[in-house]
């Protein structure tokens, strides 16, 4: 196995590592006023991911930044390519990164209600956009023989990449559900609980139509493979699980969906980055994007060295923060 | 410009994190409340900033691929490391532990509270390293080798890039200037709130910290910057020639104060005030050292490069020097005069002082982005000093309207979230501080959430 090799698997896990993460961050964003009756209620959930959304961002930004380090090629065409959609995500996430803490600031119902309604539209249009532009890189975009891209935002919104955005937008509700489930106590832990068990349904006929077109597009047939198999039964599981109390399991399968679902569009995409609907001569792949040897090799050490440090101290956050939130906490906002 | 609007925030979070970690080590050491209570205080303030310090710093990293694609593509290699480094080591230490100090008040011991916000601090400052190591290599680009075939620089030498003297002395003086503009935001604060006579015992003591952290980091900002300046006489001499519009090779050189004309256009001005012998030691560490001038510097180019125009703007280059290095001066002297008046026990008494210490707040911003300019514009035309010059690293996808659009987008957008931050912050600071708890070792738990 090569280095170069070595770093798609780094960049994919990357991918996968940041939709886990910020995916539920996401769903709480989402649905933290539905979820709620009352500012307690929506303080409960929103504290939920309190201490932990803005580690999980950074899985964002690493992956850019290594596909820069590892494919500069790749990052190129990629992020000029996608200008304004990415423009776009970004907006959204600065909106969604400054709404957690500019909300607290006053107590005035307006100033909340406006960061609220902030924190909920960036929390669907973000990954929404992101899932559109990773179906882009499978689906095709016009790429010239100098890997330039040389079409328009227009045509980055081809009917799969919309998909591959509605199913990671799906996904993350899910996601955020049983989160929440697994986060809080009383009634918002129930009101999420009857959520992820209505929305499974809908959730696995959107990620089952996600796996065939998958396929269809890589022209690999029509049947999903087996790990898509088993994310759209873990989906029904999820469900089941989240009926039966077992937060744990529920919470655990919705993760499973979701490095499934990131992992495939990586699994279909290898060994190319970008396909070009100019014929598979102009495609991006990974050697004619990536670094020379030394980058990759000194990438590699530093990674290595690194990234478990990094996964240590960020699983003893979660650890840290494993317990459950209930309401009553919330209720006398004191005095901050 | 994005970078420059983060420049504005960051040095504020970078030296705060510090002069945070260093109040909460005071209070983990003596053990008084005041302490505490100052920790707290601008611990929220410094929450305030680094939510908007944090989500810019994502446009930057992903501006470069949008906005810079060619770039992008031919310096990868190279410059995409650090970058890369800076992620992993420094944003997710930062991130993740910002978030433990926030949460973590009442659930953690209080040695490993503590810790986390020195991660804090000391991720920032590592992140700082990480991009200034890719700015310097902008700037003097080491440690590399140019690819026969596809003719891209690949690195071939990160310690080279580590070692950059560009870089050494360019951090340290930009990890100094945030110190310093911590400590005089710090100082501001502190200020108003001693004339207002509230808590006076308990902001005394911050102001006094934060003098005593001005002063000396201001001196070393200063030397480190002039020795930067002797640093990039060498490897730049454009940019120092520029910053002082020095058209002609000259030596030994004199210093101009003040000078009215002598931009681009014009290359003698009609009125300088000037010391003699002084632009030779600040360029050149020599009382009689030569500086080559503009004209034979562009010549100089003109024979490696092919023809064109080598010479940045010089008005902006010369005002901005001088914009950095007066507001400097004025700085120093502000915290002299403070130590003077801490010395003579009057600190708390002289309105005068206090009532200019508040409005400095403004004094390091200018300085900041003065000293910002005087590096990037000084390295124009080139975006990589010597291999590729800004025009040609533009995206060539990208049309000129989508990036005028965005930016218009970009720059409402920081201008809404600046004002919210701003006055937010202001309005905190001006908030009294909470309550002091009766025993500060088992007071009642806070709710350490988001509010």
């Amino acid at each position: 196995m090569t280095l170069v090799n070595v770093w798609f698997i780094i960049i994919a896990v990357l991918w996968t590592g940041f939709f886990v993460l910020e995916g539920f961050d996401f769903g709480v964003g989402i649905l933290h006023r539905y979820l709620a009756r009352d500012e307690a209620d929506r303080l409960t959930v929103i504290n939920t991911i309190g201490p932990l959304w803005d580690g999980n961002e950074v899985w964002l930004v690493v992956a850019g930044a290594a596909m820069f380090a590892a494919f500069p090629g790749w990052y190129a065409t990629m992020f000029s390519a996608m200008y304004l959609a990415l423009a776009l995500v970004l907006v959204a996430l600065i909106l969604r990164g400054v709404a957690f803490e500019f909300r607290g600031r006053d107590t005035g119902t307006g100033w909340r209600r406006t960061w609220s309604i902030l924190l909920v539209v960036g929390s669907v249009v973000a990954p929404f956009l992101i899932g559109v532009a990773l179906g882009d890189l499978l689906q095709g975009l016009p790429i010239g023989s100098d890997q330039e891209y040389a079409g328009t935002f227009w045509d980055l919104l081809q009917p799969y990449a919309l998909w591959v955005g509605i199913t990671l937008v799906a996904i993350c509700n899910l996601h955020g559900a049983t989160f929440i489930a697994l986060k809080t106590t009383g009634e918002v832990r129930d009101r999420a609980k009857k959520l992820a068990k209505r929305l499974a349904p809908f959730v696995a006929v959107i990620v089952a139509v996600f796996a065939i077109w998958t396929h269809v597009i890589a022209g690999k047939g029509v049947l999903p493979n087996i790990v898509e198999i088993a994310a759209i039964l873990a989906i029904v599981a999820a469900a089941w699980f989240a009926g039966e109390e077992r937060d744990g399991w529920a919470f655990a399968l919705t993760t499973f969906v979701m490095a499934a679902t990131i992992v495939s569009i990586f699994t279909e995409l290898f060994p190319r980055v970008m396909v070009s609907t100019n014929g598979p001569a102009t495609d991006l792949t990974i050697s004619n994007t990536a670094s020379g040897s030394y980058t990759l090799k000194l990438m590699t050490v530093i990674f290595v060295i690194i990234f478990p440090v990094v996964a240590a101290y960020q699983a003893w956050t979660y650890h840290t923060f494993r317990r459950r939130l209930s309401r009553a906490e919330f209720e006398n906002p004191a005095e901050e | 410009m994005t970078s420059i609007y983060h420049f504005l925030f960051v040095p504020v979070t970078i030296g705060l994190a510090f002069l945070t970690a260093v109040l909460q080590t005071m209070w983990h050491r003596r053990g008084q409340a005041a302490y505490r209570r100052l920790t707290r205080f601008f611990g929220t303030l410094l929450v305030i900033n680094i939510a908007v310090g944090v989500v810019t710093g994502l446009v930057q990293e992903f501006q470069f691929g949008m906005n810079w694609s060619a770039y992008s593509r031919l310096v990868g290699d190279v410059f995409g490391a650090p970058l890369a480094m800076e992620g992993l080591a420094a944003f997710f230490l930062e991130a993740t532990f910002l978030g433990v100090w926030i949460f973590g008040w009442d659930r953690l011991p209080r040695r490993i509270h503590l810790a986390s916000i020195w991660a804090v601090a000391i991720g920032a400052s590592l992140s700082a390293a990480f991009i200034m190591a890719a700015n310097s290599w902008m700037q003097h680009p080491v440690g590399y080798t140019t690819d026969a075939s596809t003719g891209k620089p690949q690195l071939d030498d990160i310690w080279a890039v580590m070692t950059n003297p560009v870089f050494l002395w360019g951090y340290t003086h930009v990890l100094l200037a945030a110190l310093a503009t911590a400590a005089v935001v710090m100082l501001a604060v502190s200020a108003w709130q001693l004339r207002k006579g509230k808590h006076t015992e308990v902001f005394a003591r911050s102001a006094k910290l934060s003098l005593a952290v001005l002063a000396p980091t201001m001196l070393l900002a200063m030397f480190v910057g002039s020795e930067l300046g002797v640093v990039e006489a060498r490897y730049q001499p454009m940019k120092i020639a520029a910053a002082e519009a020095q058209w002609e090779t000259c030596q030994p050189c004199s210093f101009s104060v003040f000078q009215i004309g002598g931009g681009n256009n014009d290359q003698t001005p009609t009125q300088v005030i000037e010391i003699p012998h002084l632009l030779s030691l600040l360029a050149t560490n020599h009382w009689n050292g030569q500086v080559i001038g503009l004209n034979e510097i562009n010549a100089q180019y003109q024979q490696q490069y092919g023809p064109g125009n080598y010479v940045p703007n010089v008005f902006i280059q010369y005002w901005s020097m001088r914009l950095m290095a007066y507001t400097a001066v004025v700085i120093l002297l502000l915290s002299l005069w403070g130590l003077w008046l801490v010395h003579r026990r009057k600190l708390e008494t002289s309105r005068r002082f206090l009532w200019l210490a508040t409005w400095a707040v403004f004094l390091p911003i200018i300085m900041n982005t003065a000293g910002w300019m005087l590096t990037e514009n000084g390295r124009q035309p080139w975006i990589v000093q010597g291999i590729m010059l800004t025009a040609d690293g533009v995206s060539p996808s990208v049309g000129t309207a989508t990036i005028v659009t965005s930016l218009i987008v970009f720059f409402l957008l920081y201008l809404v979230l600046a004002v919210v931050d701003v006055v937010l912050m202001i309005r905190y600071a001006r908030r009294e501080l909470p309550p002091a708890p009766a025993e500060p070792a088992d007071e009642p738990p806070v709710p350490a959430a988001i509010p």
